[in-house]
């Protein structure tokens, strides 16, 4: 029994927003509670409502698996900027109307038991518009997943840059495809999923460089807003003009997903993009062109080299010769025991002259792996046996 | 680059990112000012890339195409020789009149010519030739066109290709430099401007008509975003400003190009210097440290709870309802706040 009291309505379409929502696309009234147990997907027309980060957390990610971090960043104001607002007082209202500090949130979770590293952007503060805070999250999103060799998953909802924060968040374009670039270098998997809207700057940096990009249909997806593009140029656009549909046909895009199919699809490119193991290799043999992080791991196999060589060399000195080396040592990297031997030796060698060589770049490779497990046993273990057979060989002549 | 190692630029980074935005320019009227700059910025006989290059560097040979599509001629590429160094050169041009702007689309490049650019810009880390960029844009092209052809991708991509370029790149902003479609080909060691550029997240007209409903804001826009080439240095986005000869740089072509050559040239100088390793990490870190944020302890704003039947046959009674705080959570509302472009 609804009350008449028309005068406190302000529009005569209006209805109660928090019970019911009315579906834009084809005006159907639909009861929030049923919206919410169908993923707030209109059930007569398919279109996909938008959701708040922590909607989107829950459906993709395994219940209860989710961890944030960085939970505290928050906005500061460098420019000053005062508008029709000042811009901290519309932090602060986005902040009071979503609950969230900023427009993303990033932290680990799993999907279907493998563990990714998420960022998930929401529209709803500040129509997801990307300053230093959402700029940071993505970064060490990135920089976590390279760390932790994980797969990073991030999903767009975003306007693009944004305005109040002046270039220091056209910047943070910028930043944020420097830190993807290190995670392909690296070799680690970057899933972007672009959800409606993915406008602007955040579309033309991270959004767009995912290892595998995904779509949900119809969603609003381009570089300049369609007002932008139609002021600018004065032409007609064409129909479905930005939408992920448009982008899938041109090729920017490899799946358009529904969402009820979402959480498999992306749970079964998991099981495709595996982040590549151990870095050491790769980086000697090409990291020069790649770049990055080569030197990073040089240094630290020298590193390595210089804290595990001396003691070797006292121990091989003190028990008689070359012979115990595997097994005396009680060092706990293999990698470096069994490498170390091949260099005194290899002057006395002529008969293997690719052994030296080799070794030491494939004795390096199970290192990081091998690592936990005790000395004597690596030997035995299949990894390390192309490394040590070598090196007896190599001590043997 | 190098002051960034000497720690002058960390420094100036660091202040935007802590303190109190840097204290405005002393009065008179601070609209004008960066209006007029605005202006000069994008005054028709401003100098492009290839006004200044014959006084700039003794020897250039363009090239042309990004080997996928086609030759965007709003952007230029070729190599040049800058007294005994031999550089990778790519600069955004715009037209001196309204045939030579049609042919070069009033310099907003479309997306073949971030795609040259990056071809070029990887000629010049395989022969281990330094890259000077010059930027000069509204933007990039907003049209269908671009769109179908991945603007957004092109970009991106030659933001990641110059974040990991093993080699020197100096980056000159003559003119405008308008949001993403700079930054394509502005991510360098040192960021140099001319005095009168510009430098945005959006054009000043945009600014205004989305957070003030109309164009006509577009000077107040323009000195709340801070685009002007000193309001940037003290942000920490440009490393050097280069002042301009009298009125502009549009009065005189030749002595602007031999200022800004004098700058690069030492630059380049420096910068040849520093071990790949570190110019790339460097440039890394100079990019990874921009923005201002603030780690915060305290729990999460709270959201008031969803009210009950009684709170809401409350509320609809309450004339105070439709003035306060909206209740729904964000996710709930579709309708389209104001859009944040670039």
């Amino acid at each position: 029994m609804p009350i008449k009291l028309p005068s406190f309505r302000p529009r005569r379409d209006a209805y109660p927003p928090d019970l019911w929502t009315k579906c834009p696309s084809c005006g159907e009234m639909l009861f929030n509670k049923q919206l919410d147990k169908v993923l707030r997907v209109c059930p007569s027309c398919g279109h996909h409502f938008r959701l708040s980060a922590e909607a989107r957390i829950e459906m993709l990610l395994d219940a209860g698996s989710f961890a944030e971090r960085d939970a505290g960043l928050e906005s500061e104001d460098p420019l000053g900027f005062v508008d029709q607002k000042a811009y901290p007082d519309r932090i602060a209202a986005a902040q009071l109307a979503t609950g969230m500090r900023d427009a993303a949130v990033w932290g680990t979770g799993t999907i279907d038991g493998r563990p990714v590293v998420v960022c998930v952007m929401d529209f709803g503060f500040m129509g997801g518009s990307m300053g230093a805070v959402v700029g940071e999250k993505v970064t060490r999103a990135a920089e976590h997943a390279l760390v932790a060799r994980v797969p990073l998953f991030v999903v767009a909802a975003s306007g693009g840059a944004r305005m109040q924060e002046g270039t220091l968040s056209l910047m943070q374009l910028a930043k944020t495809v420097g830190a993807l670039e290190r995670l392909r270098a690296a070799g680690v998997p970057f899933l972007s999923l672009l959800s409606d809207p993915t406008t602007g700057g955040v579309f033309a940096s991270f959004a767009v460089l995912g290892d595998v990009n995904i779509a949900e249909p119809n969603a609003l997806i381009g570089f300049a807003g369609a007002r932008v593009s139609a002021g600018t140029i004065a032409q007609e656009l064409p129909p479905g003009f930005q939408r992920s549909e448009f982008l899938f046909q041109h090729g920017f895009l490899d799946r358009v997903v529904h969402r009820s199919e979402l959480r498999s699809e992306v749970s079964s490119l998991l099981r495709f993009l595996v982040a590549r193991p151990a870095p050491l290799v790769e980086d000697r043999t090409d990291g020069d062109p790649l770049g990055l992080p080569s030197f990073r791991a040089l240094s630290f196999l020298s590193n390595l080299a210089e804290r595990v060589l001396p003691t070797e060399s006292e121990i091989a000195g003190a028990t008689n010769g070359h012979s115990s080396s595997p097994a005396t040592p009680t060092t706990p990297t293999t990698a470096s025991t069994t490498a170390t031997p091949t260099t005194p030796s290899t002057p006395a060698t002529p008969t293997t002259p690719s052994a030296p060589a080799t070794a030491p770049v494939r004795a390096s490779q199970p290192a990081p792996m091998s690592a936990p497990s005790p000395t004597p046993e690596a030997t035995t273990t299949p990894e390390p046996v192309p490394g040590a057979t070598s090196s007896e060989e190599a001590s043997r002549g | 680059m190098v002051d960034r190692f000497r720690g002058r630029g960390r420094d100036a980074a660091a202040r935007a990112a802590t303190d109190d935005p840097p204290a405005p320019a002393p009065a008179r009227d601070p609209k004008a000012e960066t209006w007029a700059r605005v202006q000069l910025a994008r005054n028709l006989r401003r100098p492009r890339i290839l006004d200044l290059l014959p006084e700039l560097a003794e020897e250039f040979v363009e090239i042309h195409g990004d080997r996928l599509f086609g030759d965007d001629e709003a952007v230029v590429t070729g190599f040049a020789r800058i007294g005994d160094r031999r550089v990778v050169v790519v600069g955004q041009q715009k037209g001196a009149d309204t045939e030579e702007n049609i042919r070069r689309n009033f310099g907003m490049p479309h997306p073949e010519g971030y795609r040259k650019a990056m071809r070029v810009m990887e000629l010049a880390e395989r022969f281990g030739l330094p890259v000077v960029t010059f930027v000069d844009v509204p933007g990039a092209h907003p049209g269908p066109e671009s769109e179908e052809r991945g603007i957004a991708e092109a970009i991106a991509r030659s933001i990641g290709l110059m974040s990991r370029l093993r080699t020197p790149i100096v980056v000159v902003i003559t003119g405008e430099g308008g949001s993403g479609g700079a930054l394509a080909i502005a991510v360098g060691d040192v960021v140099i401007a001319l005095e009168n550029a510009v430098y945005s997240v959006i054009s000043p007209e945009g600014c205004a008509s989305i957070l003030w409903r109309t164009a006509d804001e577009a000077p107040t826009a323009a000195v709340a975003m801070k685009m002007t080439a000193p309001d940037q240095q003290a942000l920490g986005i440009i490393d050097i400003v280069i002042p301009e000869p009298g009125e502009g740089a549009h009065t005189d072509h030749a002595e602007t190009a031999r200022r800004i050559r004098a700058v690069v040239v030492d630059q380049l100088d420096a910068l040849a210097a520093v071990p790949l390793d570190e110019l790339v990490e460097a440039r890394y870190r100079r990019f990874r440290t921009i923005g201002a944020f603030r780690e915060v302890e305290a729990p999460p704003p709270v959201i008031p709870e969803r009210p009950g039947l009684a709170d809401r046959l409350r509320n609809l009674l309450d004339p105070g309802r439709w003035s306060g705080i909206s209740t729904i959570p964000a996710g709930r509302r579709d309708e389209l706040p104001a859009r944040d472009e670039v």
